[in-house]
């Protein structure tokens, strides 16, 4: 759906449901120069069973307007806007990669807003490869390839995506390369190598979260995610094998079963 | 020692390695190393939850075999990595795959423009049926570039041909025609079943819908009928009205909307979800596994086959029986600067050639070749020869094989992979009864 936040258009997909409003909202945050297809396998089953579920694309992402925003900050305060704009008071927040930054940070700024807090593939810091970032500033395509390499675990690489038919790096490679790389890639990773905020944000959550980590992850390994769930009280930790960077895809059923265990839990859904 | 910086290089896998590991995990299968051959038309559900989340695509996984198969989704896999598509759907047949992607694209009152040289059952699809489901389609030479943009009309959904048409050999200038697709706001859908990723990518030259017969060359072996469509994932359905179906609420999955929830997977979703469901044409588990055994030596046996052509161009051309001979090796082939561009790992192995002597002399050439078969398929690992005009093409009247491109003194032939010397001698023996077709008619 569209909607307009700050006074710029949003996109924000709903899982194949109408927003209702009188549903707990949970809002999907995407990786670097990603949209909220990445989300798909995970939305729509929250859509269809009590949730609002809005798979944002984040400012001058996917179908939203805007310019890309050029800090982990700003993306931390537009997703607590949407929480605003869409009508609601409060909502559970999942994030991927740099979303984990994005929603880390926003979950620290807004604790009375957020309920639960959910980071896939997340760290406190993710500093870029000073080349890889040059790439993606510099509009090269390379940049794209090299990130759909590294996301990709050595099982993903042969593909096996759970959707019949679907060949995940290659959908990746569109995705990332849907609108021009150095306005969307290029920014985010200048945004997250800039964020040094999140062990800080991190030690201030204090709602219910959970961190899903895999075996595999070249961009943010599994230690990196400990050393960031470790500084939140209570926080769970689930490590997938065989899986790289991109789990959301890769293990998708194995990411929504834990995910909706958490969620169902600790932010239940409008019962039918 | 070097102190140069090592430059940063992606090590996605290559073609050769695709075609033997793409879309497969062994430890997700029981450790086996080949690809397991699901015999099942149905799966069970966890729970009827579980059933609900597949049946409301809410997850990955299977329903029943109509829709999906995991042998079936392995080759689709497969394909769409070796095409550098976003995803594939595999079908029964080539010529399903195409009414799927016409199907998929279009409803009653739209309209295509399509190059006038194509394979003969495609001819009839979009010339006789497809106007009974209210889909009207111009003709256009596959020279003929201009022609493509001053075809289209207002209603027109998609431009459609086969990048080599069959069985003349002229070239569609891809990169060209795409564009003039892509400026009006529609895809281009190409049938690059003549040339197999292998020796040519339409999406890195403008396509948007890749079809194939896999029953040719892609599997080589001549055992299995399937086709496949594969989406590239550039194309934005969203840009502007045409495609409603695509764009808005549908009401078959609770008014989902392909392009907003699947982006650059959408074609193949729909395709899939309405037409799967809606029409059946699914390809079986045993064809799916016996299309991937060819698969596995698809650029072993494509280099083979080019190599084997080009010698036969040779052949042929300085042959006393041949009049005539087309193949885009060939160096006075109209096409042939396009030709090396868009196929620069090899022109295929379809030759077609004019025998002195005419109808006659193609009938006695057919009926005496020994080691070449006689028959109406392309793209086998052995040495087809066919005469279009009484085989393939043989439902078409007189206006309409001239304007296919067709000749009575044609003969199509399809370039094995045999060794060389034998095939040759085996024409030798042809031309030699064509040359005197009345004695050999009377033995």
């Amino acid at each position: 759906m569209k909607f307009k936040v700050n006074g710029h258009e949003a996109f924000a997909s709903t899982g194949g449901r109408p927003f209702d409003k009188k549903k707990p909202l949970i809002i999907f945050v995407h990786g670097s120069g990603l949209t909220h297809m990445t989300w798909v396998l995970q939305t729509r089953y929250f859509a269809f069973h009590g949730y609002n579920s809005l798979a944002v694309d984040l400012p001058g992402h996917g179908l939203s307007g805007g310019k890309s925003l050029k800090s982990i900050e700003e993306m931390a305060d537009w997703v607590s806007d949407v929480i605003d704009a869409v009508g609601h008071k409060e909502a559970s927040l999942v994030g991927h990669s740099q979303g984990c930054l994005v929603t880390v940070e926003c979950t620290s700024r807004y604790p009375n807003k957020i309920k639960t807090l959910s980071l896939m593939g997340g760290a406190g810091a993710i500093p870029m490869n000073p080349e890889l970032l040059s790439l993606a500033e510099n509009n090269d395509p390379k940049a794209v390839d090299l990130m759909m390499d590294w996301a990709h675990g050595p099982a993903g690489h042969f593909g096996g995506h759970p959707v019949p038919g679907l060949y995940h790096i290659n959908t990746g490679t569109m995705l990332a390369k849907s609108r021009t790389i150095e306005n969307t890639l290029g920014v985010d990773f200048r945004a997250c190598d800039n964020y040094k905020n999140g062990f800080e944000a991190a030690k201030k959550i204090k709602c219910p979260t959970l961190s899903i980590l895999a075996t595999d992850d070249k961009m943010c390994p599994v230690k990196e995610g400990k050393k960031l769930a470790n500084l939140i009280d209570g926080s769970q930790v689930d490590i997938i094998d065989n899986c790289g960077h991109m789990m959301l895809l890769e293990e998708a059923d194995r990411v929504l079963t834990v995910l909706k265990k958490f969620i169902t839990t600790n932010y239940p859904p409008l019962s039918s | 020692m070097s102190d140069k910086k090592k430059e940063l290089k992606p090590n996605t896998y290559k073609f050769d390695t695709l075609s033997l590991h793409a879309g497969y995990q062994p430890h997700k299968n029981a450790g086996s190393r080949q690809v397991p051959i699901y015999q099942t038309t149905s799966y069970l559900f966890d729970d009827v939850d579980h059933a609900a989340a597949l049946f409301n695509l809410e997850r990955g996984g299977h329903i029943y075999s109509r829709i999906s198969n995991p042998t079936v989704g392995v080759l689709e896999e497969r394909v769409a990595s070796l095409e550098g598509g976003t995803a594939a759907l595999a079908t029964s047949s080539g010529m399903s795959a195409i009414f799927l992607t016409v199907m998929t694209l279009c409803e009653a009152g739209d309209h295509l423009v399509v190059s006038s040289q194509l394979y003969g059952g495609t001819v009839n699809l979009f010339r006789l049926t497809l106007p009974k489901f209210g889909i009207k389609c111009t003709f256009v030479k596959p020279r003929d570039t201009e022609g493509f943009k001053k075809a289209i009309q207002k209603n027109t959904k998609g431009i459609f041909g086969e990048l080599v048409g069959n069985p003349g050999n002229e070239i569609m200038n891809m990169p060209e025609i795409a564009k003039i697709a892509h400026d009006a706001g529609i895809p281009l859908m190409v049938d690059a079943t003549y040339q197999t990723p292998y020796l040519c990518k339409p999406f890195e030259h403008g396509a948007d819908i890749v079809i194939h017969s896999l029953t040719k060359w892609m599997a080589g072996h001549g055992s299995s009928m399937a086709g496949i469509l594969v989406e590239g994932g550039k194309f934005d359905w969203m840009q502007n009205d045409k495609f409603p179906t695509m764009t808005k609420p549908y009401e078959g999955y609770h008014g989902l909307s392909f392009a907003e929830e699947f982006g650059p997977t959408a074609f193949t979703m729909k395709a899939r979800a309405e037409g799967m469901r809606d029409f059946g044409p699914c390809l079986s588990p045993q064809n799916a596994w016996n299309v991937l055994q060819g698969i596995e030596t698809l650029s072993v046996r494509m280099k083979k086959h080019c190599s084997n052509a080009e010698e036969m161009v040779k052949y042929l051309s300085n042959h006393e029986s041949v009049a005539w001979v087309s193949h885009p090796s060939a160096p006075n082939h109209p096409d042939a600067e396009l030709a090396n561009k868009l196929l620069p790992n090899g022109k295929g192995s379809m030759i077609a050639f004019g025998i002195k002597g005419g109808k006659d002399a193609g009938v006695a050439f057919i009926n005496n070749v020994k080691l070449a078969s006689h028959l109406a398929n392309v793209g086998d690992t052995r040495t087809l020869v066919i005469h279009p005009a009484s085989g393939t093409h043989s439902q078409m009247d007189e206006a309409t094989l001239k304007f296919a491109g067709l000749s009575h003194d044609m003969i199509r032939l399809s370039v094995g992979i045999e060794d060389i010397d034998d095939i040759k001698n085996d024409f030798e023996i042809g031309f030699r009864a064509a040359r005197k077709p009345r004695l050999v008619s009377n033995q």
